[in-house]
């Protein structure tokens, strides 16, 4: 028995008859072919699968499609503008946020949720922030370099504040 | 890690949420914010036959002030709970336990009620419930109930909820801030080993203590609460009281904490949370 959805993913209308059982990050990356969200561990814990719902950060193993029928649902493809990186991917790209790169579209969109909740987030908030998100090369140190730089970078486009020392 | 084949309804009221309760009996699950359910779901754990979403019913995550005490929806998540200006003025102790669940992404989707239904003997928001002498109410084709939390946890993962019954709010008496809430985590998820919630109301000269994590239901520690009764609380009246935060209960054991390892954080996070609450009053 499949069940009609409409879901708006980075800006575009989708509808699809699915499974109730069907797990969001699989109707991402299996039915709308959006493979930037990742599946580390699809056991509620590494939060490589990290996507925005109605702009909340949720780890998207542990929804079901069916449940994201009405919302507005942002992954990692959704987050650049016009060919320009957000600047939480300008954050990872400028302070190597990364090594092998299997976290990196779950830590980032967790970085941007870290920045919706805290304008000037400190590294503690950040690192509070990031704790759903496992990383088993960097040692977390330059990720956390690269979601303060891009609080800075944000200030600075808004401008407010703007130090851009980090 | 795929559920087995479900069916799947969201009603928009309770009463249709009971009703199709009712129609389903024990082979339907109410689906909450899922961070229990489906986890066990994918581990063919649960393999329930409908799924009731109440995420949509209007309302049920309401947070407000009704006849002089703070009401919560049971759809109300983590993350709201840790984020409202309300419970950050009446009922603090609520949003400090809310801010230790888990992580954020599980914040943004866990809900009070599931957490009290679902009754995970680490579970972080029973010792508070306890503590503050919550009140729950469930729906059912019977009508409504309450009932008090210190009647609510009946044995590890099981309470009084029947099967066709809805928890739908659960309401606590405004407190001051002299609260707070300790505890030791397991590091992976964050459940607690040991988590123990302390309510200090200075005037009556009474103290609160509600634990978590170390026995299979959580439990008031009444012995401790009846030797602090009319005492000034002193570090070492606390202390010696706190070192009676596990009588009677028998702690569990496994991979993360041993049963004297866990009567032990008992007795040090009872102590550690009263002299806490008395320094925030
Ligand atoms: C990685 C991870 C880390 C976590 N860490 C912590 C932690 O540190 N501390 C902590 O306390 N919890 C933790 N949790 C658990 C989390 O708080 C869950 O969200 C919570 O226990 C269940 O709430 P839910 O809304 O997700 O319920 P669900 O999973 O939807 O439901 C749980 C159970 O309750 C029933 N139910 C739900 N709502 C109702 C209702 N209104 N009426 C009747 N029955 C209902 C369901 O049928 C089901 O049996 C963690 C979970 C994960 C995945
Ligand atoms: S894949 Fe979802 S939390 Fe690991």
């Amino acid at each position: 028995m499949t069940q009609t959805i409409r879901v708006r993913i980075n800006g575009t209308a989708r509808e699809h008859a699915v499974e109730p059982r069907l797990l969001l990050v699989h109707y991402l990356r299996e039915v709308c072919g959006l493979t930037g969200t990742h599946i580390g561990c699809e056991t509620s814990i590494c939060g490589a699968c990290t996507v925005l719902v109605d702009g909340k950060a949720v780890k998207s193993c542990t929804m079901l499609a069916v449940q994201a029928d009405g919302s507005d649902v942002t992954t990692i493809e959704g987050l650049a503008r016009n060919g320009s990186l957000h600047p939480v991917q300008e954050g990872f790209w400028e302070c190597h946020g990364l090594q092998c790169g299997y976290c990196t579209p779950g830590m980032i969109m967790a970085g941007v949720e870290i920045l919706q909740r805290h304008a000037r987030p400190t590294r503690e908030q950040i690192a509070e922030g990031l704790k759903g998100n496992l990383c088993r090369c960097t040692g977390y140190v330059h990720i956390i370099d690269a979601i303060e730089r891009a609080a800075g970078a944000r200030r600075a486009e808004r401008g407010v504040g703007g130090d851009l020392k980090w | 890690m795929i559920p087995a084949t479900f069916s799947y309804a969201r009603p928009t009221t309770i009463d249709e949420a009971i009703a199709l309760l009712t129609k389903h009996g024990s082979g339907a699950k109410v689906l909450a914010g899922g961070h229990s359910l489906l986890p066990a779901m994918k581990l063919r754990l649960a393999q329930p036959e409908v799924l009731i979403d109440i995420g949509r019913i209007a309302g049920l995550n309401t947070i407000a002030e009704r006849d002089g005490r703070v009401v919560i929806g049971t759809m109300a998540t983590h993350a709201e709970i840790e984020s409202s200006a309300l419970v950050a003025r009446a009922c603090p102790l609520l949003g400090q336990v809310a801010a230790r669940i888990g992580d954020a992404q599980v914040r943004n989707r866990g809900t009070i009620g599931g957490s009290l239904v679902h009754a995970d003997p680490g579970a972080d928001f029973p010792a508070a419930i306890l503590a503050l002498d919550a009140e729950l109410r469930l729906a059912s084709p019977r009508g409504s109930r309450s009932v008090k939390a210190a009647a609510f946890f009946e044995a590890m993962m099981q309470t009084v909820v029947q099967p066709d019954e809805l928890l739908f709010e659960i309401t606590v008496p405004k407190t001051a801030t002299s609260a707070a809430y300790v505890k030791s985590e397991q590091k992976a998820s964050g459940f607690a080993i040991c988590g123990v919630a302390a309510i200090v109301d200075a005037q009556a000269k009474t103290v609160a203590v509600g634990v978590t994590g170390v026995a299979s239901k959580p439990y008031r520690a009444t012995a401790v609460e009846a030797a602090l009764r009319g005492r000034a609380l002193t570090p070492d009246a606390v202390a010696a009281a706190a070192a009676l935060a596990a009588n009677g209960v028998e702690p569990l054991g496994d991979i993360h904490a041993s049963p004297e390892y866990r009567a032990h954080l008992a007795a040090v996070n009872t102590k550690r949370a009263i002299l806490k609450a008395v320094a925030q009053g």
